[in-house]
C-alpha cells in the first residue's frame, strides 16, 4: 500500500475525531492494519467509503478476553484491514451495513455465529444460522464445541420472514432448498407478476458445514485439505489463498517453480470452470450444440488433468510450502499441443456462436446488472468485470507467478448474461496465454519447501484471483503448529446479492440463465 | 448454421466403451466383468424392471459441489450415461434411485428425509462421494451430519473425493446389477 493513501486517510480519520488510531501494523502484509475504538466503527466505513475504498469483508476471531473484529477494504490494489476489539460482555459494534451494501449478509453471518450484535444494522433476521443450533449459543465462540450438543433431528427452517408482496395478481413461487437439476441446495423466493419477476429473495445457508469451526485446531496440512473442499469448483483457489496466508504466517517462502505450478494449476482451473459455464449457459436457453461442444472440451482437459497432475478437479494438488506435484519432462509439450487445440476449437466455435441468432436473443439484454449497481456492491470477478468494474487481483495486487507476467483483464460494460458470457471466453482465451507463458517461463529447482512451525499468534492475510474472482483468506496459528481461526471469503459471498437486483423486471423462465451466469457458490458462502 | 452442422459430423461420436475397472474398489463381483457386459446386463434389467428407463435423483445433502461436477460429466458425450437407459430427473416424485452427496448438512437434513419420503418405493439410495460415504473432511459436527446413511438408508456408497465418472458409472452399473 501506498503510505499517501493511508497518511491521507488517517489525516481524514483524524478530521473526523477518530484519533485514537493505533500505529500501522506491518504482521499482515501485504495488507495494513489500523486499530480504531468500537465506536468509531460506523463512521470509519463512512469514511472510507468517501474516499472509494470497496468493502470486501468482515471476520472476527474469539480470543478469550476479547473479540477482535476485522474489516477488510480495498483501494486500487491496496488492502488496509481495520480492527477493534470488543468484550465478551458488551459485543456491539455499530454497524457498516448503512455505508456498504456488501456487510450486510457477512454482518448477519458474526452475529449468528460470534453473538455480536450490530447497532444499526438494516436486517434484524439471522443469515447462516437456519435451526442447527440454538438462537442463543454461538458456534465461533472458543467454548463452543465443535461437535455441538446432542441435537436429535434438526427441524426445517420453515419461519423465515420473507418480504412479502401482495396485491392483484401478484404472485409467490418459492423454489428449494432441493432444485431441479444437478446443483447446490438453496432456496429462492420470487414475488412475480404473470411471468415479470417483481423481486427475489434468496435464502442461503443450507450447506453451512461448521467450516470455520472445522478448521480449528487443524495442522497447516489439514487445513490444507479443508480449503480445498470449501468449494469443490475452486479447489485450487481456495487451497492456494490459505497456503499463502499459512506461508506469510509462518515467514515461508515457496520456490518459484512451486509458485509457476501454483499458477498453472489456477489457470487450468480457471479454463476448465469457464468452459464449463459457457456449455452450461447454452444449456439454459436449450442450445444444446453449445452443452455439449464445451462439455466436450473440458472433459478432455480433465483428463489431461489427471494425466499430468493426477487429479480431475486438482484437488490436494498444492500444500503448505509449495506443490505436491511437479511436471514430467514431456509435459509442456503435450499441454501445449493441447493449448493450441483448444485455441483452434474456440475460434471455430466463437465463429458459430456469434453468427447464432438465437442465442443471441435470450443472451442480450437479459440479467443487466448496471456498472453503478455493480461498483455499489463491490461486484468480484467475471461478474463485476462485465459491469465495468477492472479489477483483478492477478494484476492490480500481484503475486508469484502473475509478477512477472503481462495480460489484460476483458471488461465489458453491459452488464447483462451476453457481456458475462463473453468475458468468460475472453477470460479463457487469455488464460490460455498465460498457461503458456507460465509453461515457457517454468523455472527449475524445488517445488516446495520444509514447513516451519509458526510462533504462537502468528497471523497471514492472502488475496488470490480464483476463477470467479477474488478469494481472501485470514489465517492465525495457536500453539504448537495448530490454526487458531481460519476464515475463507469466496467471491460469491459478495456476488450473490447482485442476483436478486439483476433478474428484477426479466421473465421467471429467464431466471436459470441469470443465475447461471453468476454461478456463485453455495458451499463456498455457507461456510 | 452450416458451420454448425459441419462441426457437428467432424466432431462425431466420442462416446466410449466402458473400459473394464481399473482396481477392485467397488464391492461387488460383476467388476471382475467387462463392464460392456455389465452394462449390456444393467440395460437387460432396465428394460425389464423399469420398462427401459432408470429414473435418478441427484440431491446435494452439503456437498462442496465436486461431486456434482463429476455427476454432471456422466452426461458428456463421452459418458453418456442414457445410452443405458439412465437419466436424471427434476423430481423425486420421478425417481428410481437417489443419488445423494455430502456430509448431510444438519440445514438439510429435513429437506433429505422429505426427498427420501417423497421417492415411491422400490427405491435406491446411493450415497456419492467420500462425505457421503463417512462424512469425509466434514465428519459429524454442530453443523454436519456426516455419512448420508447417518440420515436415511443407504444401499451403496461410492467412495472417493470426487469419484471420478468411471466410478460413478462402475457403481450404477453395480447396484443395478445386484439380483
Amino acid at each position: 500500500m501506498s503510505v499517501d493513501s493511508l497518511t491521507s486517510l488517517r489525516l481524514k480519520l483524524a478530521a473526523q475525531d477518530i484519533d485514537n488510531v493505533s500505529s500501522v501494523h506491518r504482521f499482515l502484509s501485504p495488507a495494513m492494519v489500523l486499530q480504531l475504538d468500537a465506536r468509531d466503527w460506523g463512521k470509519a466505513a463512512e469514511i472510507t467509503k468517501s474516499e472509494h475504498w470497496r468493502w470486501a469483508g468482515i471476520w472476527a476471531e474469539d480470543r478469550g478476553a476479547e473479540l477482535v473484529v476485522n474489516a477488510c477494504l480495498e483501494h486500487q490494489g491496496s488492502y488496509l484491514i481495520l480492527r477493534t476489539l470488543l468484550t465478551p460482555e458488551r459485543a456491539i459494534l455499530p454497524s457498516q451495513a448503512p455505508h456498504y451494501w456488501a456487510a450486510d449478509r457477512p454482518e448477519r453471518h458474526i452475529r449468528d455465529l460470534f453473538g455480536i450484535h450490530f447497532e444499526g444494522h438494516p436486517d434484524p433476521r439471522r443469515w447462516i444460522r437456519h435451526q442447527a443450533w440454538d438462537e442463543n449459543v454461538f458456534p465461533l465462540r472458543k467454548h463452543f464445541a465443535a461437535a455441538g450438543t446432542p441435537p436429535g433431528e434438526t427441524p426445517p427452517d420453515r419461519d423465515y420472514p420473507f418480504l412479502k408482496a401482495e396485491g392483484a395478481s401478484v404472485y409467490e413461487i418459492p423454489v428449494g432448498p432441493v432444485h431441479a437439476g444437478i446443483i447446490e441446495p438453496g432456496h429462492f423466493r420470487f414475488q412475480a407478476v404473470g411471468e415479470t419477476v417483481l423481486h427475489l429473495e434468496e435464502r442461503l445457508g443450507y450447506v453451512h458445514k461448521g467450516i470455520e469451526k472445522l478448521a480449528e485446531g487443524r495442522d497447516p496440512a489439514g487445513l490444507a485439505r479443508l480449503a480445498g473442499r470449501v468449494s469443490g469448483d475452486t479447489t485450487v483457489g481456495h487451497t492456494w489463498a490459505a497456503c499463502m496466508a499459512m506461508e506469510r504466517a509462518a515467514g515461508i517462502e515457496i520456490p518459484l517453480r512451486a509458485a509457476y505450478l501454483r499458477g498453472l494449476l489456477a489457470e487450468r482451473e480457471r479454463v476448465i470452470n469457464h468452459l464449463w459455464d459457457l456449455g452450461a449457459l447454452c444449456n439454459d436457453v436449450g442450445f444444446a450444440f453449445g452443452h455439449y461442444q464445451f462439455g466436450r472440451l473440458r472433459e478432455q482437459w480433465l483428463r489431461e488433468n489427471q494425466l499430468h497432475f493426477g487429479h480431475r478437479l486438482l484437488m490436494d494438488r498444492i500444500v503448505p510450502g509449495g506443490v505436491a506435484v511437479d511436471l514430467g519432462p514431456d509435459a509442456a509439450g503435450t499441454m501445449g499441443r493441447s493449448i493450441a487445440a483448444l485455441r483452434g476449437e474456440l475460434d471455430e466455435l466463437l465463429t458459430i456462436l456469434d453468427s447464432n441468432s438465437s442465442l443471441e436473443d435470450r443472451f442480450l439484454g437479459a440479467g443487466v446488472l448496471s456498472t453503478e449497481l455493480a461498483a455499489a456492491l463491490g461486484a468480484l470477478g467475471f461478474v463485476g468485470r462485465s459491469s465495468g468494474q477492472t479489477f483483478d487481483v492477478r494484476r492490480d495486487a500481484p503475486y508469484a507467478p502473475y509478477d512477472r507476467l503481462t495480460f489484460n483483464v476483458p471488461t465489458e460494460s453491459q452488464g447483462d448474461v451476453a457481456s458475462r458470457f463473453w468475458v468468460r471466453y475472453k477470460e479463457l482465451r487469455v488464460g490460455l496465454r498465460l498457461l503458456e507463458a507460465l509453461l515457457e517461463g517454468l523455472p527449475e529447482g524445488m517445488v516446495a519447501v520444509p514447513w516451519q512451525i509458526p510462533p504462537e499468534g502468528a497471523e497471514g492475510f492472502a488475496a488470490v484471483e480464483g476463477w470467479r474472482g477474488e478469494i481472501l483468506c485470514y489465517v492465525r496459528f495457536g500453539a504448537g503448529n495448530a490454526i487458531a481461526r481460519y476464515w475463507p471469503r469466496d467471491p460469491s459471498i459478495v456476488n450473490w446479492p447482485a442476483l436478486e437486483k439483476l433478474v428484477l423486471g426479466n421473465i421467471v423462465p429467464d431466471f436459470p440463465v441469470c443465475n447461471k451466469s453468476v454461478n456463485g457458490s453455495y458451499s463456498g458462502h455457507d461456510l | 448454421m452450416l458451420r454448425l452442422y459441419s462441426k457437428i459430423f467432424k466432431t462425431g461420436v466420442l462416446t466410449e466403451k466402458v473400459p473394464k475397472p481399473p482396481s477392485p474398489g467397488i464391492g461387488v463381483a460383476e467388476r471382475e466383468e467387462a463392464i460392456e457386459q455389465v452394462g449390456r446386463a444393467l440395460k437387460g434389467i432396465v428394460d425389464k424392471r423399469f420398462r427401459g428407463s432408470l429414473a435418478i435423483r441427484q440431491v446435494d445433502a452439503g456437498s462442496c459441489n465436486g461431486c456434482e461436477l463429476e455427476i454432471h460429466a456422466l452426461n458428456n458425450v463421452y459418458y453418456d450415461v442414457e445410452r443405458f437407459g439412465v437419466h436424471f430427473v427434476a423430481s423425486p416424485r420421478h425417481a428410481d434411485v437417489l443419488l445423494v452427496t455430502g456430509p448431510v448438512s444438519r440445514h438439510m437434513e429435513a429437506a433429505l428425509k422429505r426427498t427420501y419420503e417423497a421417492t415411491p418405493d422400490p427405491k435406491w439410495v446411493i450415497a456419492v462421494g467420500d462425505c457421503g460415504a463417512c462424512g469425509g473432511e466434514f465428519g459429524v459436527s454442530y453443523a454436519s451430519c456426516g455419512a448420508v446413511s447417518n440420515v436415511i438408508p443407504v444401499d451403496l456408497a461410492i467412495p472417493g473425493c470426487p469419484p471420478s465418472p468411471l466410478a460413478l458409472l462402475q457403481g450404477l452399473l453395480s447396484l443395478c446389477g445386484r439380483q
